[in-house]
């Protein structure tokens, strides 16, 4: 009510302040993506020579063309996505099943697994390579894509279970219990009633690890060597040779790079929104 | 159609003791009303009777067969839930033919079966909408819906029509007393509601703290109230309470009040002298009178004209007593008046054990 009172010189005030906040806020957020864009697009002859400028005064792709054509680039992509992909959607269906279980079940040890989970969010990543290159290298999963999933998956299976359960703690019980009443088993319930209304947070969930896995560099660097098996941050690392580094191929790939990620948030957004269980139960 | 027995069942939550040895039998086609205050275990009676709550001692049958671990979709039991539980990435429609399609009914019979509940329910124009669309009261009677379009062997009502208004509620109570005479199907009803404790109850049960108090028909609970809080409980406006001791004179007693009057007392067996009594007494059985014998000192403190009735608030000494009557009574707020009351219509509670004196009325 207040509001609508406010004089209009208020609410012109009002409005200027908050998308002014709101411009700072895309213009530090997007800046550097800009800059990415704008390397990108500048020849390299001009790159030093220009000196600092918003735009180049001349443009060119073949930046984008020499790393599409002459680099490992397309192989790096692909593996980015295999291990992205597979982590994102084993870390999901598994952080899904825990949560469900976490929110809605009582059992004698959840405390603890709870817990347990909780310290392995502890340690910094650094610390736990050189055991885990020790764990990997007798089975074999150094130097390939499914060491990465398998250590991705394990690393994000913590947080994406209590992101899940959060969701599922979200989603009132009598629900299912209506459709068990109805004539539903739990899993018939859990598929037909619970997971119809829990999409939002498995895109959130699949969302998170994607991208966690897509720009994870640490493991990647350490556990693979041989390059069918580089992900594309990685790769970026190629362009940093001893003498120079190539900034425009670099930025360029680091551009391309973004759109297997924005791909993703655009198939997963329409289920970001939230208020799916408006209206379900009272109050 | 079913008859349900309820044995010595308990509740637990860990440590905490939520119903204590609940023992009920309820008939085939009987319509029980489960009264009592908010947290005193009714929904959790009703969830265990329902199969969404594990019994943690004790027994609940269907037709003779305990069915304590039965899963909730083989007890073939239909339930209206406290806080309607609709489902909502479904329209109305579908919310109310779940159960339904769930059992494989065919098509033709879904359409008739929604049509004819949607008509009872008034939900017709709302069909198509999801329950976010629709207010507290059309949410209310959609859960009303899911429920009664099943032809199940028992209904749970967990409050199913808190939320209407009164007109509504008058018109959802006598549908669903005809539904209920017309499918004659075993009903257990929460609710808050006097009225339609009394009104659609074939037998009412009382509940306090997990306890049962007492189960009978809606006149034996009113007219013969177990212990204080089922008088206190059951009635509206509550009934007046007096503190005070019984004391012999002559053939039989009268209550000394603990606020120096003499109250006579009924007949009754288990009446001692010198034992602290309370003594219950309904609004109706008090009336304002001429200075007489029997009567009580009084005075006015609130008069509250309802229409077709008032209500009259004195002030006996320290003890407030409430006086219904169907008059318009000609009295000024704060003046003295005497009050007297229809002897054979007092109740009697031990003070010791608050359990009901028999008497012989
Ligand atoms: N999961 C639980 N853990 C512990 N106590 C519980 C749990 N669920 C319910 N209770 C307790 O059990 C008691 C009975 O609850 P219940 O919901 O059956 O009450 P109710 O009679 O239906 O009340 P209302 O009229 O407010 O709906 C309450 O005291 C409540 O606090
Ligand atoms: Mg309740």
């Amino acid at each position: 009510m207040a509001y609508y009172a406010k004089s209009k010189g208020q609410r012109v005030v009002d409005w200027s302040v908050h998308y002014g906040l709101l411009a700072c806020y895309l213009f530090f957020a997007l800046f550097p993506l800009f800059w990415l864009f704008k390397v990108a697009v500048t020849p390299t002859k001009l790159l030093y020579s220009e000196g600092i400028r918003m735009w180049p005064s001349e443009m060119t792709w073949t930046n984008f063309t020499q790393v599409m054509t002459d680099t490992d680039f397309p192989q790096f992509f692909i593996n980015s996505a295999i291990v992205s992909g597979s982590t994102a959607f084993i870390s999901t269906l598994i952080a899904a099943a825990a949560g469900y279980s976490f929110s809605r079940f009582h059992y004698r040890g959840k405390a603890v697994i709870i817990v347990l989970m909780l310290i392995t969010q502890m340690f910094p990543l650094v610390m736990l390579i050189a055991p885990i290159f020790r764990i990997l290298t007798p089975l074999g999963l150094t130097d390939s894509l499914l060491g990465l999933v398998v250590v991705y998956t394990a690393f994000n299976v913590p947080f994406a279970t209590f992101l899940m359960q959060s969701f599922f703690d979200g989603i009132p019980k009598d629900l299912e219990e209506a459709a068990m009443i109805d004539g539903n088993t739990r899993f018939g319930a859990l598929v037909k009633i619970i997971f119809p209304l829990t999409l939002p947070g498995i895109a959130a969930t699949l969302g998170f690890v994607f991208t966690a896995a897509w720009s994870e560099l640490l493991f990647a660097l350490m556990l693979v060597s041989s390059p069918d098996a580089v992900t594309f941050p990685v790769g970026l690392l190629t362009f940093v040779s001893k003498f120079s580094v190539d900034f425009g191929q670099m930025m360029a790939a680091g551009f391309l790079a973004l759109i297997p990620a924005a791909i993703f948030f655009f198939l997963i957004q329409r289920y970001l929104v939230q208020g799916l269980t408006a209206g379900a139960v009272k109050g | 159609m079913a008859s349900i027995q309820i044995t010595e069942a308990t509740k637990s939550y860990g440590n905490t003791a939520v119903l204590h040895g609940i023992d009920l039998n309820i008939q085939d086609g009987e319509f029980i009303v489960l009264v009592g205050p908010s947290g005193c275990g009714k929904s959790t009676l009703l969830r265990m009777i329902a199969g969404l709550e594990e019994v943690t001692s004790g027994s609940i049958s269907i037709n003779e067969r305990i069915i304590n671990d039965l899963p909730p979709r083989d007890r073939d039991i239909a339930m209206v839930f406290q806080s309607y539980a609709l489902y909502p990435h479904m329209s109305v429609e579908e919310n109310i033919s779940y159960a339904m399609t769930l059992r494989k009914s065919p098509k033709e019979k879904i359409a008739s079966a929604v049509n004819g509940v949607s008509s009872i329910l008034g939900l017709n124009g709302l069909l198509e909408r999801r329950p976010k669309a629709l207010s507290g009261g059309q949410r209310q009677r959609v859960a009303m819906g899911r429920a009664i379009v099943r032809d199940p062997q028992a209904f749970l009502f967990d409050e199913p029509l808190s939320n209407l208004d009164a007109r509504l509620r008058e018109q959802m109570r006598s549908e669903i007393r005809k539904l209920h005479r017309k499918l004659n199907a075993t009903s257990i009803y929460v609710t808050h509601d006097q009225i339609e404790a009394m009104t659609m109850a074939d037998r009412i049960v009382a509940m306090h703290d997990g306890y049962i108090q007492q189960v009978g028909t809606p006149l034996e609970i009113y007219d013969k109230p177990a212990n204080v809080f089922v008088a206190s409980f059951i009635g509206s406006p509550a009934m007046n309470f007096i503190k005070g001791t019984a004391s012999a004179s002559g053939d039989g007693y009268h209550l000394q009040t603990d606020q120096g009057h003499q109250i006579i007392l009924p007949e009754s067996s288990g009446l001692k002298d010198r034992m602290d009594v309370i003594l219950g007494v309904r609004p109706e059985h008090l009336m304002i009178v001429e200075e007489g014998p029997a009567s009580l000192p009084a005075t006015v403190d609130l008069i509250e004209p309802m229409g077709l009735s008032t209500l009259v608030h004195v002030r006996v000494g320290q003890d407030s007593l409430k006086i219904f009557t169907l008059d318009r009574p000609d009295i000024a707020e704060g003046t003295q008046v005497h009050v007297s009351y229809i002897k054979e219509k007092l109740h009697m509670f031990d003070a010791r054990t608050e359990m009901r004196l028999e008497s012989p009325v």
